[in-house]
């Protein structure tokens, strides 16, 4: 028989641990990209002369693969003196890569603000930052949730790429486990099945949020 | 010396490209007088109320407020176009309805009144919903300051924003256009509160309207605009009365007809 029990209940445990990392890369990745990518977005409205700047950095990374930027960052950023650990370097290469995307989602959701909205706000002579916190973002935000959320699920499957810089993330675990145990079945199956079953999760919660928030919307 | 007048638009242009929207504006206003704005679509009229709610750039020309300049500010003796700092300390004197209301949709009655004043002129929460509660009360929704916009009809939105308008205590007041977007049998509740107003001496306020009998009822001075230009101008019962150009005869004879 191809599959053994006995070995995948073995490995479970090891899996599990690296399970773990996974998720902490995810979960740092999709905050630095879900931050960043608002600044992105506010920075480009608030100071106008920044959107061209804005515009080709955003193209730069969204037209070069993730895995050449988590490259750069782990192997060439040393040669001018910056030395990241491979986990640092690959979140913050995935959290970059991916705030690129988020700046477009949230631009998206800024320019479906209604212009009167900005222009009360200048009426009550509401500040940037206040109109910005309270006026726009509260109203923007509820719509792209689905799209946020998309990229989160999108952002969670390529942390393999993560195993190119050896970090013990669930692929480079399963590959350490093939490599020592000629049995690679097992591990990448489990792994697969990780990752699906945590897809289907994360949709089911981004389903239920986005509910919530049409739901306050609706008032 | 007579006394400031409140606003002073000095040879005001606006210009989008080619289109010339205002021509070399010069208008004053008093303090506290009510002065309706009234010319056909496109003649710059509600340009007048945007480019002094700072929401337009202008082109040429200086407007001051007070006696300051609104679009510029003194620096060694001579009038340079004026930073954010400088706008937003003149344009505190001012306040402005929509026509379209914009009140804030995520937000109660009560919390689109206190937004600014706790935010902006730093009012303790407690003081500033006591002060919304008055003017919600004296706009007649003294008993809708739970309720989202979307609760509310159009007249209850817009009388909203005249309340949190006012919760910034400006000088002046500007309506734009702000019965248009109602429903006809909602109009009369707008203007009520609008009337209630003008019985404060001293509030200056300043309308653009297609009301034509609130207009000549209301304001101390009518004026009517066409083509970037303020075409005639006097007391209501002249301008309605006995209209000296052609153009204004024109468009009342206009706007009369189709009642």
């Amino acid at each position: 028989m191809i599959w053994d029990w006995a070995f995948a209940f073995e490995i479970l445990p090891v899996l599990g641990r690296a399970a773990i990392v996974t998720i902490e890369a995810t979960l740092l990745g999709f905050v630095i990209a879900a931050l960043l990518g608002l600044v992105l977005a506010v920075v480009r409205i608030a100071v106008p002369r920044t959107g061209w700047t804005i515009s080709v950095l955003v193209e730069l990374i969204r037209s070069t693969p993730l895995l050449i930027q988590i490259f750069f960052l782990y192997f060439v950023l040393p040669k001018f003196g910056i030395v990241l650990d491979a986990f640092t370097a690959g979140v913050l290469a995935i959290g970059i890569h991916y705030a690129a995307y988020c700046s477009e989602v949230y631009r998206a959701g800024f320019d479906n603000i209604h212009r009167g909205q900005w222009e009360a706000s200048i009426a009550l002579n509401l500040s940037s930052w206040t109109t910005f916190k309270d006026i726009i973002i509260p109203q923007a935000i509820p719509p792209i949730v689905p799209a946020l959320g998309n990229y989160l699920v999108a952002l969670f499957k390529e942390t393999p790429l993560l195993s190119a810089i050896a970090v013990l993330e669930l692929m480079q675990t399963a590959k350490i486990i093939g490599s020592e145990t000629f049995r690679y079945t097992e591990p990448i199956t489990l792994v697969g099945l990780f990752f699906l079953a945590m897809s289907l999760v994360s949709a089911a919660l981004i389903r239920s949020l986005e509910g919530v928030l049409n739901r306050r919307a609706m008032r | 010396m007579t006394e400031q007048p409140m606003v002073r638009f000095e040879n005001v242009s606006k210009r989008y490209g080619t289109l010339t929207v205002l021509d070399g504006l010069d208008l004053e206003i008093k303090r506290g007088e009510k002065v309706s704005v009234i010319g056909p679509s496109g003649s710059g009229k509600t340009t007048v109320l945007r480019m002094l709610m700072t929401l337009e750039t202008i082109n040429d020309g200086v407007i001051w407020v007070e006696g300051e300049p609104l679009t510029h500010m003194q620096r060694n003796g001579k009038l340079v176009p004026a930073d954010i700092n400088h706008i937003r300390k003149i344009r505190a004197k001012i306040g402005m309805v929509f026509q379209s209301f914009n009140l804030f949709p995520h937000m109660t009655a009560m919390a689109n009144c206190i937004e600014a004043p706790i935010t902006v002129l730093g009012m303790k929460r407690a003081d500033a919903e006591a002060r919304a509660a008055d003017l919600l009360e004296m706009v007649g929704l003294g008993q809708k300051k739970g309720h989202y916009p979307s609760q509310l009809s159009g007249g209850q939105q817009q009388r909203v924003a005249i309340a949190r308008a006012l919760a910034m205590r400006p000088k002046i007041m500007l309506f734009d256009e702000v019965t248009s977007a109602l429903d006809p049998e909602l109009v009369g509740e707008v203007l009520e509160v609008i009337r209630k107003l003008g019985r404060e001496h001293d509030l200056t306020m300043l309308m653009v309207t297609h009301q034509m009998g609130f207009a000549k009822e209301f304001s101390d001075r009518v004026c009517f605009f066409h083509a970037g230009k303020i075409c005639e101008q006097g007391p209501p019962k002249e301008l309605f009365g006995a209209p000296k150009n052609e153009r204004t005869q024109q468009f009342l004879r206009a706007v009369l007809e189709a009642g």
